[in-house]
């Protein structure tokens, strides 16, 4: 299978050590067990998709990568040493970057407000330290650009720009800010058609700056656009992970329902899903 | 598809006029409201208004308010409210009575620990306010009784019996930091400008305006301090993201709830503020100081711009909503209109400000 595609450029060296890796990771709520063993190990460069359907584990999964839940078992490892996040901001801190599905952007305020929001560069000294405004707006406004969005300018307010736009930003200031590893949860759930495909740009783009992305989805087509290694959870486990190139969009669809069931929903459906 | 970013601009995109960039300016409103109101003065009042001592006359009360207004749009724009600062003015004008007459302490003293006292309070609000969750309306309101009722229970007591306390004149005379907080200042300056004939004079030969009343100073000062912490600070750039959105900007790592207490502290104090100024100028304190003044504030404040679901608004723009306050309350009294018209034409503005304010904020977010 060809691997170049509108959104896919270039394959990452499959001999890269990863940058993050998750073993064995177990999470129980109480007498719930959200996650009964899951490893997942992304690499520079790459994008690893996470698939699954609704309350297969992805947000508890997500969450525990980027510091929100704590692991009741299984350990995790920065370039090789063992890590143990307490809050997100230690996860931020070694490069670990989530885009939430709210984004964290806040629309009144400009592009370059919400771009340095709770990071805002600062010079002077004592009463006079005030905020780099200059450095901020060229900064938001050039991130912005590389990312092919051309703004208004920089006091442009984020509730002017579209849903994929907003997903721009968020992921700009992300990788900005020095993210290894960039955790996307469902980016274009509720996106219109051409939002996605800016979206997924902006997603070859930043792979292949040397972030390892971290794509969550629950759609197949999405995720094989511009994926690299797609692993499927299902019940709180991984069901196995495949390269680009060795799986078919239905293979995926079907790990994903957990396999006969769907065979017999497609069946009368015939083939629309 | 090309690595280079492609410059395309969208051609749905019109370009922006001076007009549509000025009028997304929270500001605005507020400025073509002193305008309005100016060349409404300037046509049905008397002369008198728009000389030097007229315009005094109208920015003292106006200072007044636009302090509070400044620490009530502060908060405003970090999303929540402050009811009970009017309230403060009288309690916090009981403390520094108490403190003045009662203690006899120093103004060194007395001014700090009035301050202090009235932080206090406002955290207490804030603290309540950000872990519970309620509303910041409804636990404010209750400060605006507890702290109304706190100042006549407190007043009888300090001044056996009484709801005034009086005296304070006395007890600060001659104190070397009551020039800061009462009077006039730059009395000398004014004094030569009547000699060279700039300032009018009285027969006595004593200038008409003995210099600018220190409430105008406070005023101005902290309206120019608000404006730079909002616009040209990180604390600014928090206070915007605090209000606009408490998740998101927690998430961003905003210290929200340090940024929203430290609001309220900052409203409490405009009220100490206010308070210390009022007292010492009229030499008493009673329990009725501040009546009402919390709403006023807020609609100076909504006057200027902000809007009351928080997130947006801009010191400057209270500023002007209390000149604006300033100039119909007195400028009436130089008309030949009733002055109780002032409470419908106070309602009226409030009324056109939410209007327009609520369309700027269409206009910025692009809502449709």
């Amino acid at each position: 299978m060809d691997q170049e595609t509108k959104f896919h450029h270039g394959t990452p060296a499959a001999d890269a050590k990863p940058i993050i890796e998750m073993h064995d990771i177990e999470k129980h709520f109480g007498n719930i067990i959200a996650l009964a063993g899951v490893s997942f190990d992304v690499r520079p460069g790459e994008c690893h998709c996470l698939l699954g359907d609704n309350g297969a584990g992805k947000s508890t999964f997500i969450k525990t990568m980027s510091g929100v839940h704590k692991p009741t078992k299984g350990t995790i490892t920065i370039d090789g040493q063992a890590m143990d996040f307490s809050s997100p901001r230690d996860a931020m801190e070694a490069g670990i970057a989530t885009v939430f599905q709210d984004l964290a952007m806040i629309p009144l305020m400009s592009v370059t407000r919400n771009f340095f929001m709770g990071r805002e560069p600062v010079i002077g000294s004592g009463p006079f330290k005030r905020m780099d405004i200059q450095t901020m707006n060229e900064a938001a406004v050039e991130e912005m650009h590389k990312m092919g969005i051309n703004l208004r300018g920089p006091d442009q307010a984020v509730g002017t720009l579209s849903g994929g736009e907003r997903q721009t930003v968020a992921i700009a200031r992300a990788v900005y800010f020095g993210a290894r590893v960039l955790i996307l949860d469902e980016p274009t759930s509720a996106l219109g058609v051409r939002q996605t495909s800016n979206v997924l740009a902006t997603i070859d783009r930043v792979r292949k700056q040397g972030v390892g992305v971290v794509f969550i989805s629950h759609n197949v087509r999405h995720a094989l656009a511009v994926g690299d290694r797609f692993t499927v959870l299902n019940r709180g486990k991984t069901l196995g992970t495949a390269t680009r190139g060795e799986i078919t969009p239905e293979e995926l669809q079907d790990m994903m329902a957990g396999g006969q069931e769907m065979a017999q929903l497609e069946g009368s459906l015939e083939g629309t899903v | 598809m090309a690595d280079t970013p492609q410059i395309v601009l969208d051609e749905r995109l019109k370009k922006e006029g001076i007009g549509a960039r000025l009028i997304k300016r929270p500001e605005l409103g507020a400025i073509a409201g002193v305008v309005l109101v100016t060349l409404f003065f300037l046509i049905t009042a008397d002369g008198a208004m728009f000389t030097l001592s007229g315009i005094m006359n109208f920015m003292t009360p106006a200072a007044q308010l636009g302090i509070l207004a400044i620490g009530a749009a502060m908060l405003m724009i970090g999303g929540e409210f402050d009811l009970s600062i009017g309230s403060m003015v009288a309690f916090a004008g009981l403390i520094f009575g108490a403190c003045t007459v009662t203690l006899g302490l120093p103004l060194l003293l007395a001014i700090p620990l009035t301050l202090a006292v009235a932080a206090g309070i406002g955290a207490v609000n804030g603290t309540i306010v950000l872990k519970t969750g309620l509303p910041s309306f409804i636990v404010t309101l209750a400060f605006l009784f507890i702290l109304r009722g706190a100042s006549l229970v407190g007043l009888k007591l300090a001044s056996g019996g009484s709801t005034q306390l009086r005296g304070v004149r006395d007890a600060v005379e001659g104190d070397w930091l009551a020039p800061f907080f009462s009077g006039d200042a730059f009395g000398p300056i004014f004094a030569w400008l009547a000699q060279v004939g700039v300032v009018e004079t009285f027969n006595n030969g004593t200038p008409k305006v003995p210099g600018i009343p220190v409430e105008i100073l406070w005023f101005i000062l902290l309206a120019l301090i608000a404006t730079f912490v909002l616009l040209r600070t990180p604390q600014g750039n928090w206070i915007f993201a605090s209000g606009g959105d408490r998740n998101a900007a927690s998430n961003s790592g905003v210290p929200v709830r340090k940024v929203k207490i430290s609001l309220f502290m900052f409203a409490a104090i405009c009220g100490a503020l206010v308070a210390i100024i009022t007292v010492m100028d009229s030499g008493s304190t009673d329990a009725r100081r501040g009546f009402m003044k919390e709403f006023e504030a807020i609609i100076a404040a909504v006057i200027g711009g902000c809007l009351l679901t928080g997130g947006y608004g801009s010191a400057i723009g209270a500023f002007f909503g209390a000149i604006i306050f300033g100039m119909v309350t007195i400028g009436l009294t130089y008309t030949n209109f009733d002055q109780d018209w002032f409470q419908v034409f106070l309602g009226g503005m409030l009324l056109i400000a939410v209007l327009f304010n609520n369309y700027i904020r269409k206009r910025v977010t692009g809502e449709r």
